[in-house]
């Protein structure tokens, strides 16, 4: 009996682990989100075409300009980010007084956009992108399986980014900042502090996120213009299921999450693409505003 | 009302400021002026503009006219920012307390605009309980706490006209007492103060003069030692 357990756990063990993988994805991307509602109030459809881009920059920046994976990793989120901070003073500022639903519109149709662009320029069947050379070689042994180095490097950076995102937000001043701006936006300007400029880089900041997750994404995925599609319609499920604008909520739900599916994928294989939405709908009808939202 | 020798060496001078919020016009030419260190109170009845005069000093109203001139700076078109960071501390009706941050966060939040604001020691030593509710959910605190944090933060700052708005709302009478005393203090410390109230008895224990509002304008104003002189008339604005 235990020996069919542990055989049985030892057989789903790299299917746990590659829904971590997964959920570590969820995880980045649905904190991006999470820092954008939170201080916008807008909801960013876009994320996921900026989390294309920036592996497509990842690309760009290796194949024109012979920048390797290390450099991509700090100057695609950079450059992505910069593209942010273009968006939202050009156009979602002018959103800021409008009811949510005028800037998902808005950032449904970039995103429709930036995805048409890049089909365009690139077509839709992907192009390579070898991981570093440092994280390819000869799998990590865990003892239960063998896991590919880069996936291992994937899950721990991924942790890292978000832990350090949650002590800026929690600890630090600049996060004093963003969360009185969340709750008071006016007072907090009126204490002296340039918050139409917070607001612009704290946009920034999510989207550099998405582009970071991109960038990780690259080598495990091809890059092709449809990746972020892919990804964030289950990001949506994520951000609902930890609630609108939980920071903490995000991480939690988004590795979460990731493990779930890929438990299911050993139990009921048919329905690890469902059971994320199976649960959104669950807690949607007991708990509204999400596991770590405030009602 | 307005003799031109206060004009020079005011702290604060507005005139003709006119706010409006989106279609609706709420002050029809405001004509204020606080000398350095002076407690004033803009007095009247509800809706008669006080609220909107102070939110349209910070430049929180929407549009507004007429000229708002701070420390020889005119004012009316910069932004909440650049009025906060140009010296003004404002401490709003509902206090603004940030349920998110604790109190010691609360208080640190406002930046620094100058030198001369209160160091934490001497604030702790003003307001014991923030220091012993230091680790506290700012809106768990009571309403004189949440008051005396609200003040507190803007000491802090350096700011040197502070805007504090009806600060004695909704609390019990030992408090206000409290808040009284914290104003007198404030104004020992040389800070010079805009205060709008309700009660004029509490105005008088705290202030040097006093400006009464109506329908969205100064329509008078008396000096505190006139006050008992004055009644008649302040009950025929003030009364119901």
């Amino acid at each position: 009996m235990l020996e069919e357990f542990l055989f049985q756990l030892e057989m789903s063990a790299p299917q746990i682990v590659l829904g971590l993988v997964n959920g570590a994805f969820y995880a980045l991307l649905s904190l991006g989100l999470a820092v954008i509602f939170g201080m916008l109030n807008v909801i960013n459809f876009a994320h996921g075409a900026q989390f294309m881009m920036g592996a497509f920059v990842a690309w760009m920046l290796l194949n024109w300009a012979g920048i390797p994976y290390w450099g991509a990793l700090i100057l695609s989120p950079l450059i992505v980010g910069a593209f942010g901070v273009v968006l939202e003073r050009l156009m979602i500022s002018r959103l800021y007084k409008l009811d949510h639903l005028y800037g998902l519109l808005l950032t449904f149709g970039l995103a429709l956009i930036i995805e048409g662009l890049f089909r365009n320029g690139f077509g839709s069947s992907g192009l390579p992108y070898a991981p570093p050379a440092a994280l390819s070689g000869a799998p990590v042994d865990l003892g239960f399986m063998m896991l590919p180095k880069y996936r291992l490097w994937v899950v721990a950076a991924a942790f890292v980014v978000c832990i350090a995102t949650w002590l800026v937000i929690e600890k630090t001043r600049l996060g004093a900042y963003l969360r009185a701006a969340t709750e008071n936006a006016p007072l907090v300007q009126a204490f002296g502090v340039n918050v139409p400029r917070l607001v612009t880089l704290t946009y920034a900041a999510g989207v550099a996120l998405a582009a970071l997750a991109g960038v990780l994404a690259a080598p495990i995925y091809s890059v092709n213009p449809g990746m972020g599609s892919n990804f964030i319609i289950t990001v949506f499920a994520v951000v609902v299921i930890g609630g609108m604008g939980s920071i903490l909520g995000s991480v939690i739900t988004g590795f979460g999450l990731g493990l779930v599916e890929g438990l299911t994928r050993v139990v009921y294989p048919e329905a690890s693409a469902t059971v994320i939405f199976v649960i959104m709908a669950i807690v949607l009808l007991a708990r509204p505003a999400g596991l770590f939202g405030r009602a | 009302m307005l003799d031109a020798a206060t004009k020079t060496d005011s702290m604060l001078a507005v005139r003709g400021l006119n706010a409006w919020y989106g279609e609706s016009h709420v002050l029809h030419g405001v004509d204020i002026d606080i000398r350095p260190g002076e407690v004033v109170t803009l007095l009247g009845r509800n809706g008669a503009g006080k609220t909107s005069t102070l939110r349209s000093i910070m430049g929180l109203t929407g549009r507004r006219t007429g000229s708002v001139i701070f420390e020889g700076r005119e004012t009316i078109r910069m932004s909440p920012d650049g009025i906060g960071r140009a010296g003004i501390g404002y401490c709003p009706e509902e206090r603004g307390i940030f349920a998110s941050l604790d109190v010691t966060e609360n208080l640190m939040l406002p930046p620094k605009v100058r030198d001369g604001g209160l160091d934490l020691p001497t604030i702790y030593a003003l307001f014991p309980n923030l220091k012993e509710r230091a680790r506290s959910q700012g809106t768990k605190l009571s309403g004189g706490e949440q008051q005396m944090l609200a003040i507190a933060r803007i000491l802090r700052t350096g700011a040197p006209l502070l805007l504090l708005d009806e600060p004695t709302e909704g609390l019990a009478p030992v408090i206000v007492q409290q808040i009284g005393a914290m104003i007198r203090e404030i104004k020992a410390r040389g800070f010079t103060v805009l205060l709008v109230e309700q009660n004029f008895r509490f105005a008088q224990t705290v202030a040097d003069r006093h400006y009464v509002m109506e329908h969205g304008r100064v329509v008078d104003s008396v000096a505190n030692h006139e006050m008992a002189g004055s009644m008649e008339r302040l009950h025929a604005y003030l009364g119901v």
